[in-house]
Formats: structure tokens, sequence, C-alpha cells
């Protein structure tokens, strides 16, 4: 009864791939949103940003690992795979808590890690910028890129160092596995549209994330100083008010977002030393199309090409254009530099010889 | 009337000694630099392998034949890029295409043409520069930081096409190679015979030993034409700095907008130092194929241009001799320093009591072996934080402190 | 590395000091005139080469493989409890290292890249002399390196690499592999996965973009649309690829009732943990249960995906409880596992398993041909016939170099006891079905050809 794959209805393709591409664009704008509010306010480009969103992963891990913390304790009545007396592992969580409350402790780790996650990535972030980023913001941009792309590979590598070469499986808590039959909201029969629902979760956090980066800097007092400092650094000295130490503020903050989005995405993608590379060059891309320094232009920018990037994959396009999968994103971020060079919203003359 | 004025001779312009003295039109001073760069060229096997054979530092010889190529081979890659940086200022993080379009070149030459090395060679040469032409004329519209990302999306695209969609030319993610149906033009291979790269006959492995005691010694014909190689390259690059051109590319680099007001077109220039710097990387690439006959797509992923980006910085931006030096101190981390794994550590720290000599082998561990992208990565943040002329100046600095005791002394 | 104790002392003691006719000769080095091959060890050691992935996507492999090399160097020595060398057929090692001479080895790292992997290599045979290479997580690296290899006149010992192409169309007379490959793989789950889905069934093929994808992919189309299912669709994944979500979703409404997974190490990982995330595992389709195949996965790569695993039917080339399953006639197995167990804690993994069957299978080959020449060497594996290794009695076949043995289809456990635990056997597809004759189209046909032995001197 199952219509023939070619010609099965289009639209709940297109309906599943524009979620994957809300949900993978949720990433890219959390990432940018912090590339965008360092470089508007401080001026620097930062190559290191993906090594920001790799570390929040690995907070994720480090509180899993934790929260998993067993000693082993020998159990007579079964054998390892040596014929030796197996040694069982006993959490101390459970220890602790009992049984029931220790295992939904386990479970519940990657949320559990966003606490935890918020006060070291802001540390971090200040001791980025105080230690390395202030000495660079007289120093070329160049400067400022090679600085930083050698702190993303030492970030890395450190991280390789420490938990292995080996993606390593930090599974959402047992309540968001399993997908929402999405359809049926749309009218659609049972199980013709399913999606994770932690690919959902994740983006409704990264739109209150977003949301309250908006709203902090809109509405309070502090992002109305931001904001004036982003649009003229200079005169906002004159004025007699120290920019310098709400810019490192808001590099914590950057730091901050990009490591709960990395937080989060840890369940969809299993971290791995080499996720700062990876997301760095994307997110780049990003900001580029979405013009540098315009808030609004790199999560808006993060989004579409995270759609866009979903339907290249789509087999009925790679069937037309070989290849588009792995190229959209960057022919699009050449086709935008050359006509529209400050990217879909960004302020004109920002960076523009 | 007679002229009153007295007759002031005309100033011929003195030229100093040291201008235009040396040889090949270069001044004194850069002909020593390149008779130095040809010393240390000719005698790199006896340099590079200063410890006996079998003694405990024999691991630290870097005097075989693939690394020697690889250290003249990315010396040229980084000479070329250093030009398009260091002279001109623009960061490009995609010259590892142009590498990588050399590469395949040659060994389509390699397959088609002739097993000769020098044609493959020059058609490496002359795609990239045209691919670079190709890629300069779209990518220099901007600058800036929207370069460097027009650049690395470029290499990546190039990396995708490579992988993905262009597979019957450049066999996808297994590569290509020379296989027993290849046939070229002009090659009298027997059929179900694998030809071999060579220099009018001569095999690239064609290497002679000399042990003179415990030492040994290997001269392979392979190094040696590509030092030739690398010799032109840098005695191009001299030239080039040296130049009215490379003044140009210096005031493009110090200030576009003001070259741009005195009537000179900036875009011209900055293609040339583009399309130059491509063909080295392409020399780079055909010399690469012809020591090694494959070639994978990994060759363009941006990553590699990361790496020729760090080899220039750290040897220092901008000067001549820095580019090599970083070349050769990187290539030197990656194969030599790689190698060290935990027994030769508790090797070399097995005098010192257990208890240290643990101690010692766990904190130096993480630096060395497959930690050396570390070492790299720190070192590399150090250079450009402190050291931003890279290892030139650190040189240039510690001969100053000589030159500074040497004339207290005299003083005192 | 180890000291690289006098490798080329042929030489030296020799006095080739003066050859000057060594600059005619196109060879690599120089090798000593008496014994007319590359890197001829002298008189009191033999290096070996081990070129695995320390970094990359196959790093764990790597490790797994360098401790099994480091495992069987130590018995080859005389150290250890012996491991293998007590269960092995053939008796031609004794202890005292190869040919009376102490085995030292050398490491390098591939990086899982073949132009790291060539130069690795290359340093191995150039500074190091080493006479061996081995190693070694992706095909695409073995086809490189075993081409270098033929090129230089070294022998090379495959390791883990399951492309069919390896002793396939791009097989090299140096070059000897032992893990089984693509079409094993296809050969023995079809009738598994055709007894335990039915013969009725729509495949939707997601494929890692490289060589050992194609080939794999191949395989289990050729031996399953034989069984009589229908193949609904293929699609190429990047290999960089982490998230697998835009390929995952469109399989449900594809009309494919069976997921197969034709990704190894990380892809596989993160694409079945996907997979999974889109609640493929409890989908229907079709009327029936949807289904998800790995053909080949491995323990370590079980471990990674931790629970995603369960049910998931794949091929392996060894695992460590066949013997306990099955009895004696997989002899071998448990003296490796308790070697390895004992010194490292926890059980081998199939790489670990070939790597250290390579290294023994090597060596008593030289033993038994009496000198290291590769022609030689060559000439003692092929059609050598072996058993006590772990996988039954073997056969290296000598018109394409590759070993044939019983295949194992496993399963991922529902309930796993520890992380060790993880996969269960379900059968054992003896070798006569996993046969094929050496021109077989998918192995390259009648063109391919192992070439001539190439002693290098």
């Amino acid at each position: 009864m199952h219509p023939d794959p070619k010609v099965a209805d289009p639209m709940d393709q297109i309906i599943v791939q524009i979620l994957n591409g809300l949900d993978k664009g949720s990433a890219y704008a959390l990432i940018a949103l912090g590339l965008t509010i360092i470089f508007g306010t401080l001026g620097v480009v930062n190559f290191a940003h993906g090594a920001l969103f790799m570390m929040g992963a690995f907070c994720a891990v480090i509180t899993s690992k934790v929260l998993s913390a067993s000693h082993k304790v020998v159990d007579e009545t079964r054998t390892d795979f040596l014929g030796n007396p197996l040694q069982v592992d006993v959490f101390y969580v459970q220890q602790w808590f009992g049984e029931s409350a220790g295992a939904a402790i386990m479970d519940w780790a990657v949320p559990i890690a966003i606490i935890f996650a918020i006060p070291v990535m802001i540390l971090v972030g200040f001791a980025m910028e105080r230690g390395l980023i202030k000495h660079f913001y007289k120093r070329p941009h160049a400067d400022q890129i090679l600085v930083t792309f050698g702190l993303a590979l030492v970030i890395g590598e450190l991280i390789k160092y420490t938990f292995g070469a080996n993606p390593i499986q930090t599974p959402a808590p047992a309540a968001f596995t399993g997908s929402l039959d999405f359809g049926v909201f749309l009218g659609y029969e049972a199980q013709t549209i399913m999606y994770p629902y932690w690919r959902l979760v994740y983006f409704f956090f990264s739109a209150i994330i977003i949301a309250s980066v908006f709203a902090f800097l809109q509405f309070t007092t502090f992002g109305m100083v931001v904001r004036a400092g982003m649009a003229d650094r200079e005169t906002v000295g004159l004025l007699g008010i120290d920019i310098d130490k709400r810019f490192t503020l808001m590099f914590g903050l950057a730091a901050a977002v990009a490591g709960l989005a990395g937080v989060m995405y840890a369940p969809i993608v299993a971290p791995n030393y080499n996720m700062g590379l990876d997301f760095l060059v994307l997110s780049f891309v990003v900001v580029v199309v979405g013009g540098m320094g315009s808030l609004p232009g790199a999560v808006a920018a993060g989004f579409l090409l995270g759609i866009l990037e979903s339907f290249a994959s789509m087999p009925v396009i790679v069937d037309i254009l070989p290849g588009i999968n792995q190229i959209i994103i960057y022919l699009v971020a050449i086709v935008i530099l050359l006509t529209r060079p400050r990217g879909l919203m960004g302020r004109k003359g920002v960076m523009e010889e | 009337m007679t002229d009153q004025t007295t007759q002031t001779p005309v100033a011929t312009p003195v030229r100093s000694k040291s201008a235009k003295s040396g040889i090949l039109g270069l001044t004194s001073k850069d002909s020593t630099l390149l008779m130095i760069i040809i010393g240390l060229l000719v005698f790199a096997p006896f340099l590079l392998n200063p410890f006996p054979e079998g003694s405990g530092m024999a691991q630290f010889n870097a005097g075989y034949p693939d690394l020697m190529q690889r250290f003249v081979i990315f010396g040229i890659f980084a000479i070329g890029f250093n030009i398009l940086f260091g002279l001109t200022g623009y960061l490009s993080f995609g010259h590892a295409a142009f590498l990588g379009v050399g590469s395949y070149a040659a060994i389509w030459s390699m397959k088609l043409i002739t097993l000769n090395v020098i044609p493959a060679i020059i058609m490496a040469i002359v795609l990239a520069g045209a691919f670079s032409w190709v890629v300069g004329k779209i990518s220099l519209r901007r600058s800036g930081i929207y370069f460097s990302i027009l650049t690395l999306a470029f290499a990546q695209m190039s990396y995708a096409l490579a992988y993905s969609v262009l597979t019957p030319i450049t066999g996808g993610e297994t590569g290509l190679q020379i296989k027993n149906t290849d046939n070229p033009l002009f090659g009298s291979l027997n059929p179900g015979e694998i030809g071999r790269a060579n220099f009018f006959g001569l095999e690239m492995g064609t290497s002679y030993e000399l042990a003179l005691g415990n030492w040994l010694f290997t001269f392979n014909l392979g190094y040696y034409i590509a030092a030739v190689a690398m010799l032109i390259a840098f005695y191009l690059s001299i030239r080039i700095f040296r130049s009215p051109f490379g003044i140009m590319l210096r005031a493009v680099k110090s200030n576009q907008q003001r070259m741009n007001y005195t009537g000179l077109e900036p875009k011209r220039y900055t293609l040339w130092a583009f399309v130059i710097s491509g063909m080295f990387a392409g020399l780079a690439g055909g010399l690469m194929v012809a020591m090694d006959t494959q070639v994978g797509p990994e060759r363009m992923f941006w990553t590699a241009s990361g790496e020729v980006v760090i080899m220039t910085i750290l040897g220092g931006a901008g000067t001549l001799f820095g580019p090599v030096l970083g070349a050769g101190f990187i290539k030197y981390l990656e194969n030599i320093v790689s190698k060290i794994n935990k027994e030769i550590l508790h090797q070399w720290f097995a005098f010192m009591p257990d208890g240290i000599e643990d101690l010692l082998v766990t904190m130096v561990y993480p630096f060395v072996g497959k930690g050396w992208h570390l070492t790299m990565g720190i070192l590399f943040m150090l250079v450009v934080i402190f050291l931003p002329g890279g290892l030139v100046e650190g040189g240039q600095r510690i001969a100053g402190l000589f030159r500074r005791t040497k004339s207290a002394d005299k003083e005192s | 590395m180890s000291n690289s104790n006098f490798t080329r002392r042929g030489m030296m003691k020799t006095g080739a000091v003066a050859g000057a006719a060594g600059l005619t000769l196109p060879t690599y080095l120089r090798a000593d005139g008496h014994a007319g091959f590359t890197n001829a060890p002298g008189d009191s050691e033999v290096v070996l080469g081990f070129n695995v992935p320390q970094s990359g996507p196959y790093a764990d492999e790597g490790a797994d493989e360098l401790r099994a090399y480091e495992l069987a160097v130590e018995h080859l020595n005389g150290g250890g409890d012996g491991g293998m060398l007590q269960t092995f057929s053939s008796k031609a090692l004794d202890g005292t290292g190869i040919l009376g001479r102490e085995v030292k080895y050398v490491t390098g790292d591939t990086q899982t890249k073949s132009d790291a992997a060539r130069a690795s290599a290359r340093s191995m045979i150039e500074k190091d002399g080493a006479i061996m290479i081995t190693g070694g997580s992706s095909s695409g690296v073995a086809v490189a390196v075993q081409a270098l290899c033929q090129e230089a006149g070294i022998m090379f010992m495959a390791g883990l690499t399951h492309s069919n192409d390896t002793t396939g169309k791009d097989r090299k007379a140096n070059g000897f592999r032992h893990f089984f490959n693509s079409y094993m793989t296809g050969a023995a789950l079809a009738p598994v996965l055709a007894a335990q889905y039915g013969s009725d069934r729509k495949a939707y093929h997601l494929t890692a973009d490289y060589n050992w994808g194609y080939t794999t992919e191949e395989a289990i189309r050729a031996s399953t649309e034989a069984m009589g299912w229908e193949t609904v669709n293929s699609v190429k994944t990047p290999l960089t690829q982490t998230d697998f979500s835009s390929y995952i979703a469109p399989v449900l409404n594809s009309g494919a009732d069976v997921l197969v997974l034709n990704h190894y190490g990380g892809n596989m990982i993160n694409s079945l943990t996907n997979a999974v995330q889109f609640g493929l595992r409890d989908a229907q389709a079709n009327g029936k249960n949807f289904e998800i195949v790995v053909p080949l996965y491995s323990e370590l790569m079980a471990r990674g995906a931790g629970a995603n695993i369960a049910g998931i039917l794949g091929s392996q080339n060894w695992d460590w409880k066949i013997e306990n399953q099955l009895g004696a006639k997989y002899s071998g197995t448990n003296a490796f596992v308790q070697s390895f167990g004992t010194k490292y804690g926890f059980p081998p993994s199939q790489a670990a398993h070939t790597t250290y069957v390579q290294t023994l299978l090597y060596a008593d080959a030289v033993q038994r041909a009496g000198s290291f020449a590769p022609c030689a060497v060559v000439e003692a594996l092929e059609d050598f016939e072996f058993d006590g290794m772990g996988n039954g009695t073997t056969l290296y076949r000598g018109s394409d170099h590759q070993c044939f043995k019983d295949v194992l289809v496993v399963r991922g456990k529902e309930n796993p006891e520890n992380e060790f635990d993880l996969v269960e056997i379900v059968e054992v597809t003896p070798v006569e079905q996993v046969t094929y004759s050496p021109d077989h189209p998918q192995m390259g046909g009648a063109e391919a050809s192992l070439g001539e032995c190439n002693n290098g001197a």
C-alpha cells in the first residue's frame, strides 16, 4: 500500500528537511551569534570559537563521566572473560542517593551539565580574553586569526590527549529518546513525519537563548552600553564609560553561548576532538554571509545555511547535482561575498575594502 | 652672454659597493645568502645526519631521502606562500588547492605523456598557475578576512569536488597511482609493467650511500632534483623581493588605499602575486608526485593550507629564509618528533632513578609522539604572541645580543 | 621505535663505501651485495615496521593493533606465555626471534591519510631499515602503502582492510591480507539476513563515499538481491560527515524497510545513533519491523555506539568468544585472549587479532623459507594452509594473497553484561560459502593480477 518512493509525496520530505535545517541551523546560529558578539564588540576575529563550542560539548562529557563515577566491587558469583572473578561497577551516585534517584541523575547528565557549563564557559571566556585576546586588540586581523587558530589547535590537542581520539557517546535523557510524530500535527497520517524529540528540544533551547541574548542587549542598561560600544567604541570611551570591562563580560557571554550550544549538541553528535575545527569553517562562513557585526544577520544566516545544507542533502537533489551537499555552503558564501560583501544584514563599511 | 653658472658636475649616483656586485644580478649580501643556501642544500646529507648509526641519538637523524625531499618541497611551497602573505599581506587559507592541482596535473602527465619528471613538473606549474589565476580573480575582489574566507571556501570546494564529484579525473578518495595499465605516449613500457617516475632514465629513488666510520650519509637523486628546483625558487623569490614589483607588493601590504590614490592599480599586482604563489605551490605539488607517484584529495584539505601558514609564520613571514626554516622545522617535528614513543623516552631517562624517570616520561610524553601537534600548536602560538618575526627574528635577536656583548667588551 | 641497531650493517660490514656502482642501481637503498634484496637484516636483529593510525577516526583500532603487534614481538622473542605459538599448526617458530635474529620494531602514524601513511612507511623503510611493513585501518591507506612496498621491494602484511580492492583489483605480489573482505561479508550475511528478516525486503543503502564503502555496498547488494531483496535507493555520504540526520530523514518514507549502513568507525557510530534517534528501530514499514544492518563492525565500534547496537546484525573476522562458544575448531582464540587479556586487561578486538596473526604468519614464512628475501617469503606464504590461529583451517590463496576462512555473523546484544560483551555470535558461515574465483568481477575481473614479486635489488 506504500507509495512508490520515487513519487512519494514530496511535501513530507520537504517538511522533514526544514525541521532538520532549523535544527542544524540552531547550532550554527548560536555559534555565529557568539562570534559576531566578539567581533562586533571587541573587533577581534576569533578562530577559536569552534573550540569553545567543543569545550561545551566536553563539559557535558565530563559531567556525564563524573556522575557515572564508580568503584569496582568484586562479585565472586560471576566471572570475567579471563575466568577471574568479575569486578562490577558500583556507581557512587547510586550509593549515595539510592538506586533509582542515582540512575535518574546519571540519565539527566546532559541537562545537569548546563548548570555546570555556564560558569565554566564564562570563566574560560574571561581567561581567554584577559589572558590572550586583550593583547591582540591593536594588532592586525591576520595576527588575531593566527593566534586564535593556534589556540584552537592547542585546545583540540589537549582534549584529544585527555579524552582520546574516539567520539564519546553522551546520550540524551531517556525521556527524550525516540521521535515525535510530527506529521499528525499537520494532518498527515501517523508515522509519516517523525522527528527526534531531542532535536526539537535543541531548537527550542537555542531559540530561548537567542531571544535572551537579544532581550539582554535591547532591554538592559548594560546591553544598551554594549550596543553603543558596538556602534562607536571611541565615543563611548569619551563619554567616560569603561567599555573594556563590559566587553570582557560580553566575551564571557559569547563563550557561554557557544558552550551551551555545545552542551546540548552532545547527544546529537558524539563529541570528539575534531569538532572545533569542523564547526570553525562553517561558523565563519555563516558570520560572513550574515554580515560581520550584525547579530540578527548572524542568526538569520545560521538558520538559512542550515536549511540550505539540509535541502542539498536530499537524494533527489544530489542526483541532479552530485556533490552539491558538500559544497553548497561554500558556493553560497562565495556568491554572497562577491555580490553583497557586507552580507545579508551587515553594516555598510565594515571591513569592506 | 656666457653662462655664469658654475659648472657643477652632474651628480652621478654613488653606487654603494654592495649593490649589484654579487652574482646573477643580486646584491652581494643576497649572493652570500644564496651561497649559504647552496651550501646547505648540497651538504644536507651531512648536516642532517650528525649522529652515528646505532647511537642513542640516531633517531634524530633527518638525512633519509623521504624527509630531505619533503624539506625542500615544502620549502618551495612556503616560499611561494610567503610572497603572497609576507610580502603582500594577504592571508590565504586555500593554497593547498594549488598543491593538489599541481599534483594531479603531474600524475596525469606521467600517466598519459611520459614518465619523465620534467614535463610533469612543467604541467603542474602551468595548470596550478591557471587555476590560481581563476581563484585569484574571484577572491581578490575582497581583502582582509573576507579574502581569507573566500580562499578557504575555494579550498574546501576543490577538496569536495576532487573527493566525490570529479572522481574520473581525481580517483576520489583512493586517489591516483601509476597502474600497470598505464601506457604513456613517450614511454617504452612492457605490457603489465608499472612505470616509474624518472629523470631522463634515472629513477628518483637512486641513492648512493657513503659510510664514514659509524656515520652513514645518503645522497639521493630525487632530493637533488628537488633541491635544484628549490634553489631556482629561492633565487626567484630574492629577485622578486628586491625588484620594483616587490616594492609594489610591499606598498599593497602597507596601505592599499594610498596606493590607489597615487594612481597605481593594486589589483594587478596582487593578482600576479597570487598567481606566482600558486605556481610555486604547483611546483611543490608536481615535485611531490615526482618523488612519490601517488596523489589523494586530502592534499587539498584546508588544514594542509593551515600547515603552510604555520610554516611561514613560524619561520618568519616576509623574510627570505624564514619560510624555508619554518618548513624544515615543521617537517622535522612531523617526522622525527612524532616517532618518539614511550619506549624511547624510557631509554633516554633510564639513567635517572625510577621515580624521577617515570615523572619525566609522563611530563614529556604528551608533547612528543602523537602529541606533536600539541607542541606545534603551542610553539606557533608563542611565536605569534612574542616573536611575530618568527624564528628568523629570534635568530636576529640572539645575534644582536652577541653583537652587543661584543661591542660592550670592546668598549670596556 | 627501538634503537635501529645496525640495520644496514650488511653494507657497513662488507665495506661498500667505495661502491661507485651503486649510482646506477635503481634501488631505494643499495642492498647488501650478497643478499640481493632491500634492507637485508644483519646477523643479530631484524626490524619490523608497524604503520598504524594513531590519530584520526580509527585511532582506537590503531591503538589495539599496536598492542597486538607488541605482544606478537614479545612472543616471537620468546617472552610472555607464547600466545598462539602453542596452538599454531606450523611449529617452525621457537621463540628465538626470526631466523635467530631478535625482532625489533618501529612505529609510525598513518593519521588515516594516504600521504602521511606513505611518508611514515618510507621513513621506516629508508631510515629504520624495516624489512616488513604492516598495519592500517583504512582500505585507501592499505592500497597506497601496499603499492609503495611493492615499488620498494618490501613485504606488506595488511592490517584491518576490508575493501575488495586490496586483494582484488589493486592486489600486489608483495602484499598479503588475512582479514576478510566485502565480498565475503556479503556472502556470509545474505543467507542470515534472509533467514532472519525474510526474502521480501526493500533495502536502502547509506554508503561512505570512498573505496571501501563502494565495494561493501556492491557486495551486499549483489548477495541480497540474489536472495530476493530489492534495493530501493543508495546514497553516498561524505567520509567527514558527523551528522547524518539529513540522510536518515528520507529513509522512513522511501518505501524501504531495511537500512544498510555501509559505514565504519566514527561514521558508523554517528549514523547508527542518528538512525536510532529518528526512531527507525521502532518503526514499521511495509507491514514489517524496520531493520538496520551494519555489514562490518567491531567490538570497539559497538562500544562507541553503546546501546544503539542492540539487535543490529553484522559480520566480523573473529570474535574473542568464538572458541568458548563453538569449540576447539577455533583453537588459538583462548590462548590469544589469555595473553592479551592478562597483559592489557581487556579482550582483544578483531583488529588486534588479525595484526597479531599476520606478524606470526610472516615470521613463520621467513623461518620456513630460510630467507628474508621477499620473493622467498612470498613463495612460502602462497597456498599455505594453517590452523590454530583462531579462525579454524585457513588457506592463504596464492592467486590473490587472500586468506580464506570461516566468517562470523554477529548481532548486538540486547542486554550486555559489560562493555566488552556487547556482541553475540549468531552464526559462522563456513569458508566454502564465502570463497570466490580470483577473477570474480567484484575483484577486478580477469585483468587483475599480482604482478611479479619485488626483492628491491
